[in-house]
């Protein structure tokens, strides 16, 4: 099976724009024929990359994101790119996830949900953008 | 995402339906601020309608019972269920919140 490309959005980075870009993906899984369950996980995934990069990719102006979304054999693909400086949301830690209520603190639960809920994800550095690539078995 | 609150006896009851994302989050904090400067003792959200939780949501609703323990009070989950259950235990939020199977559970269980 070969790659074939579902649609590109590209928006600027900002978290005004995710309703836009959830829109955006909900209607290629669709498309794609994404089960329920799946394409809840994939649109969960997609916000936290999509905030992570509105929130910390371009720490001194504005830039944008790319979507690209695609189907490739039993998955459906799912990328972002930005043009940040190099950062690999993967190589963020673990949280812990045991510590209570006043412990606990919230920063890495959306890479932890990027990881859990697709069933591959990698990053790589391509023409000066961070590219996130996740991918969800349709059913 | 839409937010309603009602006084109980014991319990304030804050309903959210729709979506707690990153765009709604920070109205959520907004409007729990000014409830917690109210000081209830016990805070019960009702989950029932609510579609879809992020981490920008889960941040939320930490961020509001971390406040609410510091000024003695409690916070209590009711229906949490489907796909925003299926976030809280990813998530571990499970087992560090008070759930209940209904707000009147969870308003029996408020002191």
């Amino acid at each position: 099976m070969e790659f074939m490309e579902l649609g590109t959005l590209c928006t600027a980075a900002r978290v005004e724009h995710l309703n836009q870009a959830v829109a955006f993906v909900d209607e290629r899984a669709e498309q794609c024929g994404l089960e329920p369950k799946k394409k809840f996980g994939a649109l969960l995934a997609l916000e936290e990359a999509f905030v992570n990069i509105c929130r910390y990719a371009y720490p001194q102006g504005e830039g944008d994101v790319v979507l690209t979304c695609g189907s490739d054999g039993e998955l459906f693909v799912l990328e972002l790119s930005d043009t940040g400086a190099p950062f690999d949301l993967l190589s963020l830690p673990e949280p812990d996830l045991t510590l209570d209520i006043m412990e606990r603190k919230i920063g890495g639960l959306g890479v932890h949900f990027i990881r859990k809920l697709s069933d591959s994800v990698s990053y790589r550095r391509e023409q000066n953008r961070n590219i996130l690539r996740m991918a969800f078995k349709r059913a | 995402m839409d937010m309603r609150t009602r006084s109980e006896e014991k319990a304030l009851v804050l309903t959210l339906s729709g979506k707690l994302d990153a765009v709604t989050a920070p109205v959520y904090e907004q409007r729990t601020a000014a409830l917690i400067a109210a000081e209830p003792r016990c805070l019960v959200v009702d989950f029932e309608r609510l579609e879809y939780i992020s981490s920008a949501g889960l941040g939320v609703l930490l961020a509001t019972a971390k406040r609410f323990k510091e000024k003695g009070g409690q916070i209590r989950c009711a229906n949490v269920k489907g796909a925003v259950k299926e976030v809280f235990d990813l998530s571990g939020f499970s087992a560090i919140f008070p759930l209940h199977d209904s707000v009147a559970g969870a308003l029996a269980a408020a002191c």
